[in-house]
């Protein structure tokens, strides 16, 4: 990570600098982001890159936004009634705001803070969104499965009891079951809200060091409490207080030399 | 620290109030399920299922076009009542919002509360003037008695499946449609079936929109468009009759009827705790 390169996209968003950084190429761009539940604004003006098989964190105190702009990724907030964005999101220069939906979370798949497998057997879970997503023939349901499962490391687990239920599992192999299906139907860009939140620390590390790897061949954008973990797997990280984005550079500036002073205040402990 | 006399007093009295209150209240049912045990299960015998009424005077005889009129009667119900219930109750929990949402909930505990025999007078308005008593009247005045409970218990039980559970759907590229067809309903559906089950369980005993639309028969009523015997509308018509072969004949179906409510409950329960893993092995 040598070369530097500053970024194109508009400036004027309050505090929140753009990161020079070196880049593999661009996944996601931020623009300008608003969000607003209701009357009340959760995301001010945040604009930020994304990049393309890296993984990208969002640190910041509770409420800050995180989830908030997390979930406006691949557009689980329109669920909310009274919420509305303005701004821009380009996924590969396209505005996900106009997509299809259902074509865009295909493309953005999401990881929540408890595991939420469905009461179906953990074949059926990996299998269900490449059932709705019309994906693959019926044949090679099997061999997309078990690719799934290997990606997110629990094949060795579950392999011999694929037709039991996902209830079945302990809350870690539920959290990288839901890894796994949300794999399935081959994302680009994979979305974890706090996905360790709700795991002793031997979970969380086999998480980790899933997440590692994912990013081969998947665009990885993570939101956790937990700094130590930012730190560990992060390529990039941004800072969020109050909705805004205080901060976005590589995880290593970041950490070790957080140009912002909120930053260091919140890295160092002194809030939050 | 120790307890003072008074407190430990109040403690003992209420808890023997509530403990002889529930004795009350378990002991009725128990005294009523007995009494018909021992009457009905007397009464009963394999002619109750087979034959058709004698006319009075003659000993013996049964009410097996009672036992086959309730049950046309109750799937016809069924099939009305389920669905439309079923439906509404997925629009009301999934799609209405707001002050619709409110009105559909008002109206439909507005009618779960109007007395069934109102029912009974309303598809005799509609209906059997017209046409004149029948099987698929009756049908269709306990469907309609089987809507409100089958729509709020739609409702209730999909409000019960966890938001992260149709998130999870959703962040997959599942349409809402899709969602609560694929994974709402089914994580759902030991609640709903067996809330559809209680819902038979409870119009199976309605006789007063029997009385108006069924009306009752001594004979077999073939098709749906005759005037068919069921067995509420017999316990009624037995029970006030002078005979003590026609009471006996009352217990008998009363116990036949409770027994069948009784075994919908029973199945009801063991579809809620029969786990979904017990499903998939």
């Amino acid at each position: 990570m040598s070369s530097t390169r500053a970024n194109d996209a508009p400036k004027e968003t309050g505090e929140a600098a753009k990161p020079a950084v070196p880049d593999p190429g661009l996944k996601l761009r931020s623009t300008n982001l608003n969000f607003f539940y209701s009357s009340f604004q959760a995301l001010h003006g945040i604009s930020l890159d994304v990049n393309t098989h890296r993984v990208t964190a969002f640190i910041g105190p509770s409420g800050c936004g995180k989830s908030t702009f997390l979930r406006t990724l691949n557009r689980m907030n329109e669920t909310i009634k009274g919420s509305r964005v303005e701004g821009e999101i380009l996924l590969d220069n396209e505005n996900i705001l106009g997509m299809e939906v259902s074509h865009l979370r295909r493309r953005v798949g999401m990881v929540f803070q408890r595991p939420n497998p469905f009461p179906k057997s953990i074949f059926d879970n990996i299998a269900y969104g490449p059932r709705i997503n019309g994906m693959g023939r019926r044949g090679e349901m099997a061999e997309r499965v078990e690719r799934s499962l290997r990606r997110a490391a629990l094949w060795d687990e579950v392999k011999d009891k694929l037709h039991k239920s996902a209830f079945d599992l302990s809350g870690g192999q539920q959290q990288r079951l839901c890894i796994a299906r949300a794999l399935a139907v081959d994302p680009e860009v994979l979305l974890l809200d706090e996905p360790c939140s709700a795991l002793d620390p031997i979970a969380t590390a086999k998480i980790e060091e899933l997440l590692f790897h994912l990013k081969d061949n998947c665009t990885v954008v993570i939101v956790t409490h937990n700094m130590q973990q930012a730190a560990r797997i992060a390529d990039y990280t941004g800072f969020f207080l109050m909705g805004k984005l205080m901060e976005f550079d590589t995880a290593e500036v970041i950490f070790k030399n957080p140009k912002v002073k909120a930053t260091e205040d919140y890295i160092t402990g002194r809030f939050g | 620290m120790k307890l003072s006399f008074r407190r430990k007093a109040v403690n003992a009295v209420m808890l023997a109030l509530t403990g002889v209150c529930t004795v009350l209240a378990v002991g009725m049912l128990f005294f009523i399920l007995g009494y018909l045990f021992v009457e009905g299960g007397f009464s009963l015998n394999w002619n109750f299922f087979t034959k058709l009424p004698v006319p009075v005077g003659e000993v013996g005889g049964g009410m097996a076009n009672a036992v086959i009129g309730s049950a046309k009667v109750l799937l016809l119900a069924t099939c009305l009542g389920v669905p439309v219930g079923f439906l509404a109750g997925i629009y009301l929990a999934e799609y209405a919002g707001g002050a619709f949402a409110n009105t559909i909930r008002f109206v439909t505990d507005l009618l779960n509360g109007v007395p069934s025999i109102v029912i009974g007078i309303f598809v005799y308005t509609v209906l059997v003037a017209k046409e004149g008593f029948s099987t698929y009247s009756g049908g269709v005045a306990l469907g309609i008695m089987m809507i409100p409970i089958a729509l709020r218990s739609t409702e209730e039980f999909l409000k019960t499946v966890p938001v992260p559970l149709r998130e999870g759907a959703m962040a997959l590229g599942a349409t809402k449609s899709r969602t609560i067809a694929t994974v709402v309903v089914p994580a759902a559906i030991r609640g709903l079936i067996s809330g559809m089950m209680l819902n038979l369980a409870r119009v199976s005993g309605e006789t007063a929109p029997l009385l108006f639309t069924a009306f009752g028969n001594q004979f077999w009523s073939p098709g749906w468009k005759q005037p068919t015997a069921t067995l509420p509308v017999m316990i009624f018509n037995y029970a006030i009759a002078p005979y003590p072969d026609w009471h006996r004949q009352a217990y008998a179906a009363g116990f036949v009827l409770l027994t069948f409510v009784l075994m919908i409950n029973i199945a009801a329960r063991s579809i809620v705790a029969s786990g979904f893993a017990h499903k998939t092995r």
